[in-house]
């Protein structure tokens, strides 16, 4: 077990420095100058030339890479002089538009991130799976063909129209939610009230579009082990349908769910862009479309495009050493 | 001997778009502690159902049963059809286990064989997790499974078939119950291990003196193990015989034609096969539904066989059938078989 999770760690490296390496050269085949957009409409050549210097972006593009890998381990100092400072170890680079280190910037925006995409997934995991639950054992009933209904209106939203329905009618509407607030990042350690009551929109909006998607996962996967054969063991030894269902039924049904569900939080921890949007949460979503869209912040793309993609392949990892937990049958040698 | 259970007049009917299904149609019969009744027909004859209906295993929102299925417990009788169903789930494992056609798929793939059996146990004895795996041990080692400490807390992919087979009867008889029902237990099985699993069902229902229904469509196994034989054809029984008067004496032609179809060494012809294929049990036609394929029905007079379900007489002490042919008809027809 051990080697294998030394192997898929290993994998993982390789995975992710190619990653890395894509992001360098797309962005530096793309017809726009990073050190231009440093300095405003009247700029001085010799500005754009000294900040293009002060960036790192005057050497080739592996030479940048080269540097940019050893600031992950040994930090990195920019600037000469008076002017020089230091990006820590792990460094990601310094975002020039935003004055900071990108290191700091993601510290800042990933608690954001992660309270939402945490919220979001613990509320779709538990209306997806009950509702699917119940479907199931309904089948044909008025609940199942309620479920099929919020199924339909929750995938059929997309989560910017949804959201911003959220927003107006519900959140501003009845005051549940002071507007002041939104922006503003409130640790559930400091005010833990608040920190719901900021999030708790945000994560209806994202849990309504993926518990409609696993309602009918969880619903299939319920009526297809109702029919195994071990079920009908388990009646046959005289257990109670409330045991079958809890013991039998759903250990083997929800073990696939591991696995979407495993990918999916992965997606949302690398950045929710439209909820985030939306609410106005200062969280990786908005940091890497700011970076793209407006500032053009290569250091601050590839730091959150490594973050995302570091999260994916992490968390299939866990999904597999998980699932060697959930079924005997992959615990093999 | 006073019999365990009693069938009387079950009938299993299940509603669908085309119509009624009669699974099975006026089934009686009864079995005795000690004593082996097996069912023999082909796919859809409503073997597997009536049994099912024994165990209460139907959906009783789906399935429309009548009839009674009486288990006479110690504690007085019971009717399996008409008691509450949390009743009867109280004697499914207790005073009556099945074993299914295919082990490869009836034990739980996530839970250790352990976890299974002892969960079984558990369920109608008070008693620690640690004493359920200790009772489980002990039944695997019954049911001749070597190395049983060790092989309990392995899981069933770990298992061959016919060791899965000896695990399902392990649990099946973990709590002592006083009815087995085998359903094609060996059907998945290779030849070599089919004959060990009977024999093992054979031993075990000495051991704990119960009475054993055995599903099967191979007549070899009939012949092997029980002591009387249900013949079922389109949901109805056709034959209930002793074994000795079913295979000597068969006195249904479709049981003949059952018997004419077993290949024999040495015997230089043709097998028989029996022309046609089975009613469908949506509106069944009246008269006998085997009589469009049987041979005979030409023999009875006044186009009998189309216009009246025969009943189920007896004809001899303990041999009933279903057929209108005289006794002079019926023996010249047992002429083919040997």
């Amino acid at each position: 077990m051990l080697k294998y999770v030394i192997r898929r760690l290993a994998a993982t490296a390789v995975i992710l420095t190619l990653v890395s390496m894509s992001v360098f050269v797309i962005f530096s085949v793309l017809p726009m100058d990073p050190a231009r957009l440093t300095c405003g409409k009247a700029c001085y050549p010799a500005v754009v030339e000294a900040n293009r210097h002060r960036l790192g972006l005057d050497v080739p593009v592996h030479v940048q890479y080269g540097r940019f890998v050893k600031g992950l381990v040994a930090g990195r100092e920019y600037g000469e002089g008076s002017a020089r400072f230091e990006c820590p170890a792990p460094a990601f680079g310094y975002s020039f538009n935003r004055h900071a280190c990108v290191t700091d910037l993601i510290k800042e925006a990933f608690p954001v991130t992660f309270s939402l995409a945490i919220g979001a997934f613990v509320l779709w995991l538990a209306m997806g799976i009950s509702l699917g639950v119940v479907a199931a054992r309904k089948k044909g009933q008025w609940q199942d063909r309620a479920s099929t209904v919020f199924v339909l209106v929750g995938t059929s939203l997309p989560t910017f129209i949804s959201g911003l329905l959220i927003l107006l009618f519900v959140a501003l509407q009845f005051g549940l939610l002071n507007p002041l607030d939104m922006g503003r990042w409130v640790s559930p350690l400091d005010d833990p009230f608040k920190w719901f009551n900021i999030f708790i929109f945000p994560w209806a909006t994202l849990a309504l579009a993926s518990a409609a998607s696993y309602t009918r996962f969880t619903r299939s996967n319920v009526l297809e082990t109702t029919n195994e054969d071990y079920i009908r063991t388990a009646r046959a030894k005289g257990l109670s349908e409330r045991v079958i269902l809890r013991k039998h039924t759903l250990r083997a049904a929800l073990a696939p769910i591991v696995t979407l569900a495993g990918l999916d939080f992965a997606g949302l921890l690398g950045g929710a862009i439209i909820t985030e949007g939306i609410y106005n949460l200062p969280g990786l979503g908005r940091l890497s479309i700011r970076a793209v869209l407006q500032d053009y912040d290569l250091p601050v793309i590839v730091a959150t495009t490594i973050l995302a993609a570091s999260f994916v392949v992490i968390m299939n990892l866990v999904v597999d050493i998980a699932y060697a937990y959930i079924d005997p049958r992959v615990r093999v040698q | 001997m006073k019999n365990f259970l009693e069938v009387n007049n079950l009938n299993v009917a299940f509603p669908t778009e085309d119509g009624l299904v009669r699974a099975t149609n006026e089934v009686s019969f009864s079995v005795a502690r000690g004593e082996t009744l097996a069912v023999v027909g082909e796919s859809g004859s409503g073997k597997s159902v009536s049994s099912l209906a024994v165990m209460g295993l139907h959906n009783r929102k789906t399935a429309q049963i009548t009839g009674s299925a009486i288990l006479n417990l110690e504690s007085g009788p019971v009717d399996v059809i008409s008691a509450d169903e949390e009743v009867v789930r109280r004697m499914r494992g207790k005073e009556m286990a099945m074993i299914f056609q295919d082990p490869m798929s009836a034990l739980h793939p996530y839970y250790s064989i352990g976890d299974q059996l002892s969960e079984a146990w558990r369920l109608y004895n008070d008693g620690s997790k640690a004493d359920g795996i200790k009772r489980a041990t002990e039944m695997l080692d019954l049911v001749g499974i070597p190395n049983a400490t060790k092989r309990v807390t392995e899981f069933p992919h770990q298992f061959s078939g016919g060791m899965r087979q000896r695990v399902m009867i392990a649990m099946a008889l973990i709590n002592n119950p006083s009815l087995l029902i085998a359903d094609e237990p060996t059907t998945a099985l290779d030849v070599t291990v089919q004959a060990q699993i009977l024999k093992l069902i054979r031993d075990l229902q000495i051991e704990f003196n119960m009475a054993v229904i055995l599903i099967t469509h191979d007549l070899g196994v009939v012949a092997e193990v029980a002591d009387r034989v249900n013949v079922m054809y389109a949901g109805r029984i056709v034959e209930q015989a002793k074994i000795d008067d079913a295979f000597y004496s068969p006195d249904h032609p479709y049981t003949i034609g059952l018997l004419q179809s077993i290949p024999r060494v040495g015997k230089q012809q043709r097998l028989h096969a029996i022309p046609g294929q089975p009613p469908s049990l949506i509106n069944l036609p009246d008269g006998c539904s085997f009589r469009t394929r049987c041979e005979y029905s030409s023999q009875v007079s006044g186009n009998l066989c189309a216009t009246k379900m025969p009943v189920l007489q007896e004809k001899v002490a303990g041999h009933l059938s279903r057929c209108h042919l005289e006794e002079s008809q019926l023996k010249k027809a047992r002429e083919a078989v040997n």
